[in-house]
């Protein structure tokens, strides 16, 4: 039964049957096998495919599920009392609400940061140079949400640089908002730089200009089934094979 | 349906008892939702911009893609119920299909096809600068490609089992057959036809996954109730369930409306 779980990348909703599911079919009592189920931030998904299976190597019988989604969306899982283990998000606020709601085990370490990037599809068909392009009303501007890590930076970004966006779209992830870029169908929005250097082919990027970042935080969580095993896995992220995967990755360092 | 006393009014404890599993099933939830639903400041939170923009939205365009779903989809079903044609078949099965596809497919198949970049779109964009993403026009689309099957599945079956014998008589009597059509064949299926307008109007109403795929979201031009819902949940749980509550209580009360008008009309 725990064989068939490698680690997948599996977002949302969906990801948490999945992992409440193989938690009720016995596998994280299994003795050979320990199953870790790990909440990450969807711009973390392939640093922490990466690191997952390195874990896994370096720990004989850890089983990593890494389920992957917008920050706040998680947390409010987390909240409503969703088995995870370990919880990594992508800004202070959504950590910082899972604290106050005492399911952390520890206190939250910063592990990496990430910045944002102008992007249009390539090509460039609307002429995209810098973030004051986010201005035009000529062209189709996609922003993340406001209430979502990615879209709460793109307003703080914007607001530094006087900068009025004339936005088309709030997308609800910035996974979402990078694929209608890559489509074509927006001509520019502020995604991460990780995001950004995940389809290097298919966008070009432009620095915003703006010197801002935001911080990764991750912690273990109460509930975990194996304690030991979760502060292992954040042991694992912030030492030195983690760092060298996320900063791979396009993250910058803490 | 007549009532008679004796056996049938009892319940076999089998059946009670999974007919009880049932209605907890449906119920359980709804009720979840209630408890939650924050009492004291729902007035202030159904009146913020949000929730009238989305409300207002979210009229708009599921009325207007449950009658583009009857305008269009009437013709489709009177084809697919009276006519023999080569690969009825296939367009029925085509039809119903996305009922069945998760409706972020959906939407992403539209934008493939009539987004800016796609094998439609982009000559339409070019010839006429009509633009279907990130506009209403995009979520009345999005609806109606979800919403009409339910159209079409409905007053197809009502068609089928209609009685022919008025219109070959009115045929007879000299009417063209799109009087015919519209004269006899539309007002005896007049029940279903209703029927499958509501159960349109309700899909477009709850539509979220190829709204937001297709058209975007954008509060006051796309954004939709389901849509402002689900951005709500990420950062004001207050709004989110204060707009879930309108659309359980708008969408209860017309289904509530209907009773079983759509099982008992023939």
């Amino acid at each position: 039964m725990c064989t068939a779980q490698r680690i997948v990348r599996r977002t949302g909703a969906v990801g948490v049957v999945l992992g409440v599911l193989s938690a009720l079919v016995g596998c994280g009592t299994d003795s050979d096998s320990d199953t870790l189920i790990v909440f990450a931030a969807s711009s973390l998904v392939d640093a922490f495919a990466e690191i997952g299976a390195a874990f896994e190597e370096q720990n004989a019988g850890a089983d990593v599920m890494i389920t992957t989604g917008g920050s706040s969306a998680l947390r409010a899982q987390i909240i409503d009392g969703a088995p995870a283990a370990v919880f990594a998000s992508a800004n202070a606020s959504t950590m910082d609400a899972v604290v106050e709601a005492g399911d952390t085990a520890a206190q939250p370490e910063v592990f990496a940061r990430n910045r944002l990037e102008v992007v249009a599809p390539a090509g460039n068909a609307g002429g995209v140079s810098g973030l004051s392009d986010l201005a035009r009303s000529d062209l189709f501007v996609g922003l993340c949400a406001a209430g979502v890590p990615c879209g709460d930076l793109s307003r703080d970004v914007l607001g530094e640089a006087g900068v009025t966006p004339s936005v088309d779209t709030d997308e609800p992830d910035a996974r979402a908002l990078l694929s209608k870029i890559v489509d074509g169908e927006l001509d520019v929005g502020l995604v991460y730089a990780t995001d950004a250097a995940s389809a290097v082919d298919d966008v070009v990027a432009f620095a915003t200009g703006v010197d801002m970042t935001t911080p990764y935080l991750i912690a273990p969580l109460d509930g975990a089934a194996d304690p030991e095993l979760a502060a292992a896995f954040v042991d694992f992220v912030t030492g030195p094979v983690g760092r060298a995967v996320l900063s791979d990755k396009g993250f910058a360092a803490p | 349906m007549t009532t008679r006393r004796g056996t049938e009014e009892r319940i076999p404890l089998l059946l009670g008892v999974l007919a009880s599993l049932a209605i907890a099933l449906v119920a359980i939830p709804l009720v979840g939702l209630l408890v939650r639903v924050p009492w004291s400041n729902l007035g202030s939170l159904l009146t913020s911009d949000v929730v009238l923009d989305a409300l207002r939205l979210s009229l708009i365009s599921s009325i207007a893609a449950a009658a583009l779903s009857t305008v269009l989809g009437v013709p489709l079903a009177w084809l697919l119920a009276r006519r023999r044609f080569r690969g009825r078949r296939v367009v029925r099965a085509a039809v119903t299909l996305p009922m069945v596809l998760p409706p972020v497919v959906g939407g992403a198949a539209l934008l493939f096809a009539l987004g800016r970049r796609g094998v439609v779109g982009e000559p339409l964009d070019a010839i006429t600068g009509i633009v279907l993403p990130f506009s209403l026009a995009g979520v009345i689309v999005a609806n109606t490609f979800v919403a009409m099957p339910f159209l079409v599945l409905t007053v197809e079956g009502a068609l089928t089992n209609s009685d022919r014998g008025v219109e070959a008589a009115a045929a007879s009597l000299g009417a063209s057959p799109l009087r015919v059509f519209w004269k006899v064949t539309l007002p005896a299926i007049a029940p279903s036809l209703r029927a499958g307008m509501v159960l349109a109007w309700a899909r477009a109403l709850g539509e979220f996954g190829a709204t937001v795929t297709f058209a975007g979201n954008l509060q006051g031009r796309t954004q939709t109730l389901p849509l402002a819902v689900f951005v709500s949940l990420e950062n004001d749980r207050n709004a989110a369930l204060a707009m879930s509550l309108v659309m359980v209580a708008v969408s209860f009360a017309v289904l509530l409306g209907l009773r079983d008008r759509w099982w008992n009309n023939r």
